[in-house]
């Protein structure tokens, strides 16, 4: 797979340019040109929200297919934790694991396992002191992307601890060379993902969290072997044991699942986009100046309402929630505190570089034409209709006088100032059609017949 | 070159509130301002358009942008502040329990302000209103 900033794209075939999608979108990332979406890729940051509201299915998530698994000797698949919400309570864990492991796989591991540590260590970040409060959970790889490209003065409270999906993977690939049994090369290791989100995260280094050692080698979508999932729950081979996890690090795919390892603490969590914007407002004026943790999830709900699962996500949270009050295991035998504060300590668990911005570029780099520009963009939004409804392909009035000055629109594009445009002519015509013409013969008039 | 933008705020308005904040804050990224300065304005600002609502009778936040300053000015009509040096005294607020329990009147607004301003005026009449200039150098 070539190496994208963002997943989501478009099947052309599928999209009717109907529009739906503009105003869904929360950084103004899609125009509608030639008829067809078209998706801003510096401006996208993989929320999935115009995968979610497209009536058309025309908007996707870029995936793997599970065939890709064929390229390698030794297959491991990393399942996110909002895969327990898919199924019944009545097939355990072990059970929906099982059945993932039977697809084809080698091994099976729980990324909810990552997830532990993680939220384990969260616990010894959080007093690292190059943190501004409130400290901002990097979990959900959206949220971090909005933050870049919508409150840039944030990217600094981001926490910098690795995703549970690349500490899994890293200690995956850690124990498998360990083993010596197989070559780094000869293992291919894949997120079942529910989000295009993660996906990006997958497969695209650059954008990326993790190094070599993390490497994944591939996202497959939830929805993608769901069927082929629920064809073999139950009736597959059963292997017990499969399943290593807490109840904590279970409920990692529903709001508040990160937040619940900080006890003790001032939390706020809360999920959809639109709700993290408005959150992420109020941090940002300092409001909310008691708040020491913020966890933010794109999706309604959590992981379990990414845009690649098929459960309703508030179904998927009672099976979740059912499955971890009568889960047995309350902790994970050989993960002591020494043992995360082991794994904390060495380093593996932090990326690298800091978290920079990825502010939008100003109307002009020279301040006074930038000045300039928003005198004409204001100009041009007064004289618009200020209904927003998309005919332009562009999200509303204000985003269609911003592209006019940016030389990517014309004012005509609005129906409405065409309209105008077309009514002037008309009474300019009929004015023409009075005026009599030298050589014309008068008009006979009705009257005179 | 300079560049105005005005709202005004009426009283109790929280339905709005945090609207004037955010249009200064997405139109000085447009006009590529430093994050820094847009985060403080943004703050300074935020506290203004609280004070508008909570405190005066209503009021009008007007933002001036030049080359090298931008220059808000938040001017209200309502009660003035009586002892000025006591209002800007951290934790000191005379808002009611009502705005209080909406998170409000915790008496940071005009130590917040002024923090964040490079230069902070104020002037108050009682009986008439108060205003505020605050610098923010580019």
């Amino acid at each position: 797979m070539e190496k994208l900033l963002h997943s989501v794209y478009l099947d052309e075939e599928k999209c009717l340019g109907c529009t739906t999608c503009l105003r869904s979108c929360p950084t103004g990332a899609i125009r509608v040109r030639g008829g067809k979406a078209t998706i801003n890729e510096s401006k996208c940051i993989d929320c999935g929200e115009c995968i979610r509201i497209c009536p058309h299915h025309a908007k996707l998530a870029k995936t793997d297919p599970l065939s890709k698994k064929d390229n390698y000797q030794y297959t491991v698949a990393m399942v996110a934790p909002a895969i327990i919400g898919q199924f019944k309570p009545k097939y355990s864990i072990s059970q929906i694991l099982s059945a993932v492991k039977a697809l084809g796989f080698d091994e099976v591991v729980e990324v909810a396992y990552g997830a532990e540590i993680v939220g384990q260590a969260l616990k010894y970040e959080y007093h690292a002191k190059r943190y501004p409060r409130p400290l901002i959970s990097s979990a959900c790889p959206a949220v971090v992307k909005l933050i870049q490209v919508r409150f840039p003065e944030l990217t600094d409270n981001i926490c910098r601890l690795k995703s549970p999906m690349a500490i899994t993977a890293r200690l995956i690939r850690k124990r498998i060379r360990e083993e010596g049994i197989h070559k780094n090369s000869d293992v291919g290791v894949f997120f079942i993902t529910p989000c295009a989100a993660k996906a990006t995260m997958v497969n695209n280094p650059a954008a990326s969290e993790y190094d070599k050692y993390d490497l994944i080698d591939g996202a497959i979508a939830i929805k993608d072997i769901y069927s082929d999932i629920a064809r073999l729950i139950g009736k597959c081979p059963h292997q017990e044991g499969l399943h290593n996890t807490t109840p904590e690090s279970c409920t990692w795919a529903l709001s508040g699942g990160e937040s619940d390892y900080l006890k003790n603490k001032n939390v706020l969590h809360v999920d959809g986009i639109q709700n993290v914007i408005n959150v992420l407002e109020e941090i940002e004026c300092g409001k909310l100046d008691t708040i020491e943790f913020f966890e933010g999830l794109a999706c309604i709900g959590g992981c379990v309402g990414g845009c690649l699962t098929v459960e309703n996500n508030y179904v998927a949270k009672m099976y979740i929630q059912d499955r971890a009050k009568t889960m047995k295991q309350t902790s994970i035998i050989h993960m002591s505190d020494e043992y995360v504060r082991s794994v904390y300590n060495s380093g593996m668990m932090h990326i690298k570089e800091r978290i920079l911005p990825r502010s939008p570029e100003p109307l002009d780099q020279d301040i006074n034409r930038a000045i300039e520009k928003m005198k004409q963009i204001e100009i041009l939004e007064s004289k618009l209709p200020g209904l927003d409804c998309g005919s332009c392909g562009a999200p509303g009035c204000r985003a269609l006088a911003e592209d006019i000055v940016a030389g990517k629109a014309k004012e005509i594009d609005c129906v409405f100032v065409l309209k105008d445009r077309v009514r002037d002519l008309s009474v300019l015509t009929n004015e023409l059609l009075q005026v009599e013409h030298p050589t014309e013969k008068p008009l006979i008039k009705k009257e005179e017949i | 070159m300079s560049y105005e933008l005005v709202f005004d705020v009426k009283r109790g308005d929280f339905d709005t509130a945090g609207e004037a904040s955010r249009k200064i804050k997405r139109t000085l990224q447009q006009l590529g301002v430093a994050n820094k300065v847009i985060r403080k304005v943004s703050i300074a600002g935020y506290e203004g358009e609280m004070n508008l609502a909570i405190h005066s009778s209503g009021g009008r936040i007007v933002l001036q942008v030049g080359e090298e300053e931008l220059v808000l000015t938040i001017e209200d009509v309502g009660p003035g502040i009586a002892n000025i040096d006591l209002a800007m005294t951290a934790g000191w607020s005379t808002a009611g329990d009502e705005v209080r329990q909406m998170g409000f009147g915790a008496g940071m607004g005009l130590p917040n302000m002024k923090n964040n301003a490079d230069s902070f005026e104020i002037s108050s009449k009682i009986g008439e209103g108060t205003k505020i200039v605050m610098k923010f150098f580019v």
